[in-house]
């Protein structure tokens, strides 16, 4: 009896260590066949002729995919410059301003519109943004400006709730000492409070760049796609993610082992974001 | 030049609150336009009859039913995998290099963005698999994108649950197995749920990863291995190729406002649970 009671204690351990290792398995078999079916191609043309390669042209045995990493770069810098001081001034608004009621309503407002699909991001975009740029600055209006507007709103949530769960972590204490030497509130926000969660601020940031490069469906509404390096901020571009959505319904034998190097050049550029940021946020908890 | 430090005051505390509430009035303009155009086009006919021509006429009724199966059937497959994994590293193990390594996976699947999936789903389903553009491949590939998300909601909820309950449970001579049924995942329900909610939330409005693997002919799925279209596989093909402005608007709002119930409850378990226990 307490036999057969402890065998099935056994047997229940090890199918949950087999449900934990599922998600390894999983984490493995995207590695495997995304590098699988994109790395041949590199070995084919060369690393160099892919990744500094100028040509985008498939068919025609051209796979330069130069131009879309610096696109993407663009696009998530962009967003940046729109996003950050946006969600950073409204994290310190709503830790360091807000009355308590405000706060216990804007910060699950602010997280709930994070669940807004990005489809209807970039329908938005299209419908009220390019056209404002085209009117008003010039150029086909399917730009970097456009893209960057859009994706810096969407990384907004990530932004905000990230800083301010590192701004709401800053001792009281440290604020009481500040404003008894006779600083103003807004000495000690941006001398005192800023800086004691510069890294979770930052993190925020990374995670945000991260959204944002891995963003693919308002991307290729908005930017416009067009395969070269954008000269101003009016010029369309193509970023990695937007070059493997377009091209992977109809793409097929080398074409669409291209489409996989750029997913191998994303998923690289993704992981090392991921592991940047969560360098960033153990560094604060050692400290 | 020294600015005098209360004019510096006053100035930030104005340029803060001008940029916290621009930032709140974008969200909120976003929601008004969905609303105030989608909602002439909405009525029963819009959501219970079958689309026509494209989608140019009819309803939407297929691509909601696409949308329900494909999330229903994820979460399905996800919620087992993802709590059993919260089980193992909160009840079954200590801290050790392999809860660590674990750890490190789900974040990074958590990390990867959903065209990667898409490509991933598309190569090893639709192709190696020869699922072809079906639900099944759209299933298995969402299953695996929502499951970090239900791991980590349900840790949480599984740490939350205190730790006398586990002694009294072990001291009436109940099993691991029987405190973890009995105790600990009753208690840790509300938490667990808010996951599954939050991982719906997602689905739902999910494009990228859907549209290589489920594909998106409008049609109804009767089988696992038919292909389909949800909601927003839908939204996007209206909006993108330009058939019809006010069916998209349309689905938009219903994608939109399902998703933000959903959201909504999600939160509202949530924060009944931190009530609970603070």
């Amino acid at each position: 009896m307490i036999n057969t009671a402890s065998s099935k204690e056994k047997i229940i351990k090890w199918v949950l260590v087999s449900f934990a290792l599922s998600s390894l398995l999983f984490l493995f078999l995207i590695f495997l066949f995304i590098f699988v079916e994109g790395v041949p191609l590199f070995h084919k043309i060369g690393i160099k002729n892919i990744i500094f390669g100028f040509k985008w042209a498939p068919t025609k045995g051209f796979f330069g995919i130069f131009p879309m990493i610096v696109s993407s770069f663009l696009v998530t810098f962009g967003a940046l410059v729109v996003g950050a001081p946006l969600g950073l001034s409204c994290a310190i608004y709503l830790s360091e301003y807000s009355g308590k009621r405000m706060k216990m309503f804007l910060k699950p407002a602010l997280e709930l519109l994070a669940g807004i699909p990005s489809v209807v991001y970039g329908f938005l975009g299209v419908i009220y943004i390019v056209p404002i740029v085209r009117e008003y600055l010039g150029g086909p209006g399917f730009s970097l400006l456009s893209a960057s507007i859009v994706l810096g709103i969407m990384i907004l949530p990530t932004i905000i709730s990230i800083s301010f769960d590192a701004l709401m972590s800053v001792p009281k204490t440290y604020r009481e000492g500040s404003y008894a030497i006779g600083a103003t509130k807004w000495q000690t926000i941006f001398r005192i409070v800023i800086p004691s969660a510069s890294s979770g601020i930052l993190a925020s940031f990374i995670l945000g760049m991260g959204r944002a490069i891995g963003e693919t469906m308002a991307v290729i509404m908005i930017a416009g796609n067009a395969l070269k390096i954008p000269t101003s901020i009016l010029d369309p571009l193509r970023t990695l993610t937007g070059n493997i959505a377009l091209e992977l319904a109809y793409a097929t034998g080398d074409h669409r082992l291209g489409l996989f190097s750029t997913g191998v050049v994303l998923l690289i550029i993704i992981m090392t974001l991921n592991y940047i940021a969560n360098f960033v946020i153990k560094r604060k908890v050692i400290k | 030049m020294i600015i005098n430090p209360r004019i510096t005051d006053k100035l930030a505390r104005i340029i803060l609150n001008a940029q916290a509430f621009f930032t709140v009035g974008i969200l909120v303009v976003i929601v008004v336009i969905i609303f105030f155009k989608g909602a002439p086009h909405i009525n029963l006919e819009f959501i219970l009859a079958a689309p026509e021509d494209m989608g140019r006429h009819g309803g939407i009724f297929f691509t909601i039913i696409g949308t329900i199966l494909l999330v229903l059937l994820s979460i399905l497959l996800a919620t087992p995998l993802g709590v059993g994994t919260a089980i193992f590293l909160t009840e079954y193990t200590k801290e050790t290099r392999f809860t660590k390594i674990i750890r490190f996976g789900v974040e990074s699947l958590a990390g990867i963005p959903s065209i990667l999936y898409g490509l991933f789903g598309f190569i090893f389903f639709v192709i190696k698999l020869r699922m072809g553009w079906s639900l099944l491949a759209g299933v298995l590939t969402m299953a695996i994108m929502i499951l970090p998300t239900i791991i980590r909601t349900s840790e949480e909820a599984i740490k939350a649950v205190p730790r006398n309950l586990r002694i009294v449970s072990y001291s009436l001579s109940a099993t691991k197995w029987e405190t973890v049924t009995k105790v600990v995942l009753p208690s840790a329900a509300p938490g667990i749920l808010t996951g599954i909610m939050l991982s719906i939330g997602r689905a739902v409005g999910e494009t990228a990863a859907i549209i290589f693997t489920m594909g998106s002919s409008l049609r109804l799925p009767l089988s696992l291995m038919d292909s389909g279209r949800t909601m927003a596989v839908h939204f996007y093909i209206l909006a993108r190729e330009g058939i019809s402005m006010e069916k998209a608007y349309a689905t938009a709002l219903i994608l939109v406002l399902s998703i933000l119930c959903i959201n909504i409850l999600a939160y509202y378990i949530m924060n009944r649970v931190i009530a609970k226990y603070s």
